[in-house]
């Protein structure tokens, strides 16, 4: 059965910070994530090389120094714990022997610092989803299925924490959605093929975490809002079609959640604060200190109310100090001691506050993580338990919201975006209420040949 | 009367619509069908380009131009043979093997197709072998392969092994890109070229052209 939110977890704003939240998650080794303090949450990667029974030695080496190197580090300064997110490469959730293999490194690095150094960790386990190396996607069943789930399966009972995933329903149909800026086409990727699949996938996933003593934990709109704020930084999108999409894409997090998902949810969704604002579960999140995997202008802002802090990921190359995971790891551990000084000092609200203030009105994208719109949006968000009819309304909040920010002089805005913002608008309201009718519209623009419609149960 | 001006115009300002209108009354006319791609729209999206890369444009409005010159193309090309649409070369591009991005492939792709080349696009996950295959059966100019993780971006460099491998690997100028992708890479694994966006790499297509069609080239 289905969880519903029908209420915001916030009663009042001032309690929407970092590090705490109303229901705060304990790890196998006892760090309660949401409980008070903002933890680091280190990922990597391998540098470029193959993956294959030849190289596997060679690549489990490399994670073993990365794990032996960043934990000593988080050691030496004094890390109140480390969440380590293993996200692999898509080799090895193909081959699960490799991913399976890479996974229990890191889990003996874990038992080694914490027997060596006292140091509390936990692990998230991010499979990739392989589902749409099937052209068109096949999503509920077939090879990929099957090794992504011997890969979770075997990883839970190994040891880890929590399962997370950047799953890609509905992406095939988003990517033209964004080089398009057609919103009508990401809201029924959105709406209806993302949020039915996320029903579809979160519901195995709890279940498999639930049998495995493992945290389901929460998904990304990765490929569908990251992939839009990277056009937009580039130049090739608007910004404020970008900043739609953010918030257009909570509705299909917010699916894992009522699976069952509990958090932290994954760093890579800036959609975050909507979901802790919803659920009142922790949050990851990932701003200034993930530049090393891609820019973004929600640095600062990002942080406002994150309850772990990640660098999103890093290859392991030398730098000038060192390798650049320990180099991320210790850029973490300050970030993150900063803030919980803040707290200590009862400054917590004045930090958030600052990490708002410093990024909000430069950019669209970071004024739509501001804690009043999240909470202003959420509360509406929660007042319909239709997936699809959700997405629009969140687009249709968004440009809204904007609209105001932009004529209120509160955002710094480009001179193109009130005719972007004004033709999505008008665009949306176009879209009827009942999703059947929507796609019936849909099809006469829909690439048929892209999606499988019952893969959708459409 | 329409003009050749008004096809550029409407081009540049996406209008599917008008276009129709436009290019059918010049035909009509008697206007050279040739005269009708090159000057009126080819000669819109010659437009587009610089707009969008200065900024001035989004890629929604790059799509809406070339998909208007298309629609104009449509109507032109019943009348001409295909030997006689202009095209400034041919390119294969695709994502490498164990790779699945192809939004930036896909914009390449789009942009290559509206300043006149002829474009076989091979999707994404592309084995070594299909592109040397399609080098064969293609005779392509250039080669574009694009990866955005670090271990496929090792796959170029092993479709260049088989291209080598296969004796086509002089036939062609290969570019490549992505995420990871550098120009040192590039240097490294012996690649002719390197983009770090789909514009760029227009151009980067543009001056491989330009060399290729220059009389030294030729003589050579």
């Amino acid at each position: 059965m289905a969880k519903k939110f029908t209420k915001v977890a916030y009663t009042n704003l001032d309690d929407f910070v970092y590090g705490s939240c109303p229901n705060p998650v304990t790890t196998k080794s006892g760090m309660v994530i949401g409980g008070g303090v903002v933890y680091p949450e280190i990922n990597f990667t391998l540098p470029g090389m193959d993956i294959n029974d030849v190289t596997m030695p060679k690549a489990a080496t490399i994670y073993s120094n990365i794990i032996e190197g960043v934990l000593k580090r988080a050691a030496e300064l004094y890390a109140p714990g480390v969440l380590i997110e293993f996200e692999t490469l898509p080799d090895f959730t193909e081959h699960p022997k490799y991913g399976i293999e890479v996974n229990r490194i890191l889990l003996n690095g874990m038992k080694e610092a914490s027997e060596k150094y006292g140091l509390k960790t936990a692990i998230r386990t991010t499979p990739n989803d392989l589902r749409e190396f099937s052209r068109p996607p096949i999503m509920r069943s077939g090879k990929y299925w099957e090794t992504m789930l011997e890969l979770y399966e075997q990883c839970a009972k190994d040891g880890s924490d929590f399962f997370s995933i950047e799953s890609t329903g509905g992406k095939e149909i988003h990517d033209s959605a964004l080089v398009k800026a057609d919103i009508r086409l990401a809201i029924f990727a959105l709406g209806i093929l993302g949020c039915n699949d996320m029903e579809f996938l979160w519901k195995h996933l709890v279940d498999l975490s639930n049998a495995n003593s493992c945290f389901a934990a929460g998904d990304s709109s990765c490929g569908f809002a990251n992939t839009a704020m990277v056009l937009a930084e580039k130049g090739f999108i608007p910004h404020v079609f970008a900043a739609v999409i953010r918030v257009t894409a909570v509705p299909r997090a917010l699916v894992a959640f009522e699976q069952g998902a509990v958090g932290p949810s994954k760093d890579c969704a800036y959609e975050g604060p909507y979901l802790k604002a919803i659920t009142g579960s922790p949050i990851s999140m990932e701003g200034k200190t993930a530049a090393c995997a891609h820019l973004s202008p929600v640095g600062n802002i990002a942080a406002a109310v994150a309850d772990t802090w990640s660098n999103e990921s890093v290859q392991q190359v030398k730098l000038l100090s060192e390798m650049a995971p320990i180099v991320s790891m210790e850029q973490l551990i300050y970030d993150c001691r900063l803030m919980n000084a803040a707290t200590v000092n009862g400054q917590q609200l004045m930090f958030r506050d600052l990490l708002v203030r410093s990024d909000s009105a430069l950019d669209v994208q970071a004024y739509v993580l501001r804690p009043d719109v999240v909470m202003r949006i959420s509360t509406e968000l929660v007042k319909t338990q239709d997936n699809f009819l959700r997405t629009k309304l969140a687009a249709q909040l968004t440009v809204a919201e904007l609209k105001k920010a932009i004529i209120e002089g509160k955002v710094k805005s480009d001179k193109r975006d009130m005719k972007w913002l004004d033709k999505m608008e008008k665009a949306i309201e176009t879209i009827p209420d009942d999703p059947q009718e929507f796609y019936n519209e849909m099809k006469s623009v829909l690439d048929m040949d892209k999606f499988i419609p019952s893969e959708y149960g459409i | 009367m329409a003009t050749l001006k008004d096809v550029s115009q409407c081009v540049l300002d996406g209008d599917l619509d008008e276009i129709k209108v436009l290019v059918q009354a010049l035909i009509d006319d008697g206007t050279d069908p040739i005269a009708i791609i090159n000057d009126g729209l080819i000669a819109g999206m010659n437009i587009v380009a610089p707009l969008f890369k200065s900024g001035e444009m989004f890629v929604p409005e790059v799509m809406e131009s070339a998909d208007t010159m298309n629609e104009g193309m449509k109507l032109v090309k019943p009348l001409i043979t295909d030997e006689d649409i202009p095209s400034k070369g041919k390119i294969i591009i695709g994502t490498v093997n164990g790779d699945l991005h192809d939004i930036g492939k896909n914009l390449l792709v789009m942009m290559m197709e509206s300043r006149g080349y002829t474009v076989i696009d091979l999707g994404v996950d592309v084995k070594e072998e299909a592109f040397s295959a399609a080098v064969k059966e293609h005779q392509p100019n250039i080669v574009g392969m694009s990866s955005l993780l670090t271990t496929t971006m090792m796959k170029i460099e092993s479709t260049i092994k088989q291209l080598v491998a296969d004796g086509v690997r002089n036939q062609v100028k290969i570019i490549i890109g992505g995420a990871p992708v550098t120009q040192e890479f590039a240097d490294d694994i012996g690649a002719d070229g390197y983009s770090d966006d789909a514009s760029t790499a227009v151009e980067l297509c543009d001056l491989m052209m330009s060399e290729q069609n220059s009389p030294e080239e030729l003589s050579a």
